[in-house]
């Protein structure tokens, strides 16, 4: 697909981390991990539970604060870092504009339970970004049919199965129009069947060039999805590189075992 | 029947007096309890800690104890003669800090039960603290909470009867007045009987906004 773009530099960068260290306590769970994305590139994150996937998207959504390194979206600085390499956050409102440039389709989706399908998606660009009701509604309504929810919209996600409620997740993320979306294990609380529904929509979102980052143990997907796959062990980026290189042809011994414990 | 005749509107005398405790400790004590509860969970350690104190004293001592303490310590403590009217406002006060102490527990338990993912989604979509607050947490934790609440109103119904040992002529008082006078366990019946109604009235309108609140579960 667009695999190659990246590392040419003609196109914009969305996200870039640099030398990112997080420790909880004396637990370090990310050791110099730097990280770009350009626009359009679908990644795929990879790598044994515990290694640091998960973590490195919390501390790209502002969930979680890195003590080493830098963060920015496009031209915006987040975190800089300081000439020992401390990591120094920049104020409120610049973390709050940062925000509205992701969006983070969680493992649970964190739906909230108490708000129909529709008030779900549009509440936050109505009482965030203060759009237009009319405008946000009419947007809202379009996700939720292209991603199959036509008819939906006045139901609670208690009503819904873990599949649907999930697309209802994405389509809530989507309709704050980020630069980025984030996954973090977005099939891995559902039954096998329902998992495909939720694939076929971020392939359909990557045919549209949507710029994504996706934490996943879906192998085959992430194959057939991304321009770029990270593998991460231990805290640190082992091996990255095109679907080919690194599941096909993997070049480092973790990797390799790794995927043969997946495949097995 | 002579009898009825006079018990009957001095028990009613006695149910508008209780009532009106009922009413002034709920309007006084749920907010107040929304301030203790933020300050038993507040990150700062010594605010935390006086509300911890303060919910143990109150759940710890006698609500009839604590009454009788506000009624007579500002003459026995201080040397200050309060009025004859300080005695409703003892009464109210008394109510309003014990309940408001039973709240904060109840209002705590709701809010730590809601799943932090929803915080999370709520601040990278980039909801506000108190936005949060108001439209995830607070909708929720009202559902949560119900029948816990209604636990503790139903007992304040009855609760208000301790004001009994201020000499605030509430329903109890005057039973016990009449049944003396009269000879007769029948004002104690007929007592009894209000305070029942009162509690299934109160039983109703708790069930209405269950029912309300049924649309959906977690």
């Amino acid at each position: 697909m667009t695999n190659g773009d990246a590392s040419m530099g003609n196109t914009r960068t969305i996200v870039s981390l640099d030398n990112i260290e997080k420790s909880f306590g004396d637990n370090v769970v990310l050791k110099d991990i730097s990280l770009k994305v350009a626009k359009g590139e679908v990644v795929s994150i990879i790598g044994s539970s515990g290694g640091g996937k998960s973590t490195l998207l919390r501390c790209a959504t502002l969930l979680e604060t890195f003590e080493r390194g830098s963060l920015a979206y496009g031209d915006m600085i987040v975190a800089r870092k300081e000439p020992d390499g401390r990591a120094v956050y920049l104020g409120k409102d610049i973390l709050k504009q940062a925000r509205l440039k992701f969006g983070l389709v969680f493992q649970n989706f964190n739906l909230f339970p108490h708000r129909t399908v529709l008030q779900n998606v549009m509440d936050a660009p109505i009482r965030v970004q203060k759009r237009d009701k009319g405008e946000v509604e009419k947007e809202a309504h379009e996700l939720l049919s292209k991603f199959g929810l036509g008819g939906k919209e006045n139901m609670v996600p208690c009503e819904l199965s873990g599949g649907q409620q999930q697309r209802v997740a994405i389509a809530r993320a989507l309709c704050m129009n980020p630069e980025i979306l984030y996954f973090d294990e977005p099939t891995s609380a559902l039954d096998p069947e329902l998992t495909q529904d939720v694939l076929k929509i971020i392939r359909d979102l990557a045919k549209e060039h949507m710029t994504m980052v996706i934490v996943t143990h879906e192998m085959t997907f992430a194959r057939d999805v991304s321009d770029r796959i990270v593998f991460i062990d231990k805290g640190v980026i082992v091996e990255e590189g095109s679907p080919e290189q690194v599941i096909d042809n993997p070049q480092h011994e973790r990797t390799r075992s790794f995927l043969r414990k997946i495949y097995d | 029947m002579q009898m009825m005749s006079l018990v009957i509107p001095d028990l009613a005398g006695g149910f508008v007096m209780a009532l009106e405790i009922f009413v002034v400790t709920l309007l006084g004590s749920l907010p107040l309890g929304v301030i203790i509860a933020l300050a038993r969970m507040s990150k700062v350690k010594v605010i935390s800690a006086i509300a911890r104190v303060y919910i143990s004293f109150m759940r710890g001592t006698p609500l009839m104890l604590q009454l009788m303490a506000l009624m007579f310590g500002p003459y026995y403590l201080l040397g200050i003669s309060m009025g004859s009217d300080w005695k409703f406002g003892a009464c109210a006060i008394g109510f309003i800090l014990n309940y408001a102490a039973y709240f904060a527990e109840i209002y705590r338990s709701g809010i730590q039960s809601i799943p932090v993912g929803h915080y999370e989604a709520a601040e990278v979509l980039g909801y506000s603290k108190v936005q949060t607050f108001f439209y995830i947490v607070l909708p929720q934790v009202i559902k949560r909470i119900l029948p816990a609440m209604g636990n503790e109103i139903i007992t304040l119904v009855k609760d208000t009867s301790l004001a009994f040992v201020l000499g605030i002529a509430e329903m109890f008082t005057e039973a016990k007045a009449l049944a003396a006078s009269f000879v007769s366990m029948i004002p104690y019946v007929i007592a009894a009987a209000i305070y029942w109604i009162f509690t299934l009235v109160v039983e109703f309108i708790l069930n209405r906004i269950e029912k309300k609140l049924d649309y959906y579960h977690d």
